[in-house]
């Protein structure tokens, strides 16, 4: 006689893996919470991908011994950076310095749909490849 | 038994092009592209199982501070002023027309949390041995003012790793000025490091450059036999001497302040590097015992551990796709039995 609950098998190995596809490294997708962690002078991850006006935090944690920035927009804001001086950063969002071994929060929204790049501009911190990109999508 | 001699040393220096630029806020191993490095000179010998290192800093003109971080294989017994020629009579025998350039180093003294083993002023240099990790060495540079660059996070991790001995040496420039040297003029450097395992450090030689910058340096290896080298020679590291040491030589060099310690008889090995900063991904190991088994490890070639969150990825990844396989399976099955 079939026993009635193994119908419900498959629905349980199916919704496993779902939920192990879920925790393991899944594909970015938008939300209003990212983690982005800087280990030997690099994004992890580089690329985020968020919805256009609304809030998203971004929690920057710095595992280098060093000093790095995580400066986020367009090229023009980049180009600005990278003839600055400004030694630290810690009162606009989507600029902020973040010390040697320190955890630091943002808030940033961005209006509009586009690609917008997240640099260190320390100096060689670019060049040494710490560039990153934030997709803001409809 | 009698240590077997090997040798050698190298050593990587950097030279600072214009120490101006560094201002006053000290550049540990150049961030910016104002510091780079120049060809570099040292001589590393192991005998009796004391590893001996001899290098130079150049005065490159200008004021405040500037200097490197050297990573070491052990704890120096000794940081004295090296003998007065000895890199230009090894230059002299290998190289006719003598080319002398060697470098200046950075370092600074005290600790925090990295320990202070060793203190020592020759000349206008200040040489501190720091014992730590990369961690606290990184914090210790960068609370005496200096300003690392962004590959020092993975460099100094490279060599934690396998000995956390430093050498940081600051060369003052203010202090030289005051003592009449003169631009080119070199401040030589002797290293007695009692050690068991010898190897030179190469891949701090791109410290701070870019990826596409050349990295420059002659490495010679005095040792008791002909050594074992890992890597082997390669594009961007040249064997471009190996014989046995002349008597002239090791009699000129024994003739010198403080090299006594030269012995009677010795391999003499030259290594002519010169490749792009982002080849250099190795160190040296020299095995002169004979054994022919230079170490993979002190070459920095043993293969890193896999990141465990890229592991763990990976495993997950693979349960799902098994159970959402098995489940697809599964259903088929029960559907087809019903």
């Amino acid at each position: 006689m079939r026993r009635w609950y193994y119908g419900l098998i498959p629905l349980v190995l199916l919704a496993t893996g779902l939920v192990l596809v879920g925790w393991s490294g899944s594909p970015d997708r938008p939300g209003d919470h990212h983690t982005i962690t800087i280990h030997f002078s690099r994004f992890e991850p580089a690329e985020v991908t968020v919805r256009a006006g609304q809030p998203v935090t971004f929690e920057l944690r710095n595992e280098d011994p060093i000093e790095h920035e995580w400066l986020v927009g367009d090229e023009l804001v980049h180009w600005a950076h990278r003839l600055g001086t400004e030694p630290y950063h810690d009162e606009i969002p989507t600029e902020v310095t973040i010390p040697a071994f320190e955890t630091k929060t943002t808030v940033v929204s961005f209006d509009k749909p586009g690609e917008y790049a997240f640099i260190c501009h320390l100096p060689g911190h670019e060049a040494y490849g710490m560039r990153g990109v934030v997709t803001v999508v409809e | 038994m009698r240590r077997l001699m090997t040798a050698v040393l190298a050593l990587m220096l950097a030279t600072f092009g214009s120490p101006q630029l560094v201002d006053a806020c000290a550049g540990l191993i150049g961030s910016n592209g104002a510091v780079n490095l120049g060809r570099t000179t040292t001589l590393a010998a192991y005998h009796n199982g004391v590893e001996h290192y001899v290098t130079s800093f150049e005065f490159l003109g200008g004021g405040g501070e500037f200097g490197t971080l050297i990573p070491l294989p052990g704890v120096p017994s000794n940081v004295e002023r090296g003998g007065a020629w000895t890199l230009q009579r090894l230059i002299l025998e290998t190289d006719p027309p003598p080319v002398f350039r060697a470098e200046a180093l950075a370092g600074a003294a005290s600790a925090d949390e990295a320990e202070v083993l060793l203190e020592v002023r020759i000349d206008a240099l200040d040489v501190t041995v720091l014992k730590g990790g990369a961690e606290s060495v990184a914090a210790w540079a960068t609370e005496h003012g200096f300003r690392l660059s962004p590959d020092a996070p993975e460099v100094l991790d490279f060599y934690a790793e396998r000995s956390p001995i430093f050498l940081a040496a600051i060369f003052d420039g203010d202090a030289a000025a005051e003592r009449g040297q003169q631009v080119g003029d070199g401040t030589p450097v002797h290293i007695t490091i009692p050690t068991t395992n010898p190897w030179v450090p190469l891949r701090i030689l791109g410290l701070g450059k870019q990826a596409d910058d050349r990295v420059e340096a002659d490495v010679y290896l005095l040792t008791d036999r002909r050594p074992s080298l890992l890597p082997a020679p390669r594009e961007g590291m040249a064997l471009t001497h190996s014989e046995p040491a002349t008597r002239s030589l090791l009699d000129d060099l024994r003739s010198d302040e403080g090299m006594e310690w030269i012995p009677a008889s010795a391999w003499l090995t030259k290594l002519s590097i010169d490749a792009a900063a982002s080849d250099m991904t190795y160190d040296l190991a020299v095995d002169a015992s004979g054994q022919n088994q230079p170490s993979r490890r002190a070459a920095g070639l043993e293969v890193a551990s896999a990141d465990q969150d890229d592991l763990l990825d990976w495993i997950l990844g693979g349960i799902a796709a098994s159970m959402l396989g098995l489940g697809v399976f599964t259903g088929l099955v029960v559907r087809k039995r019903s």
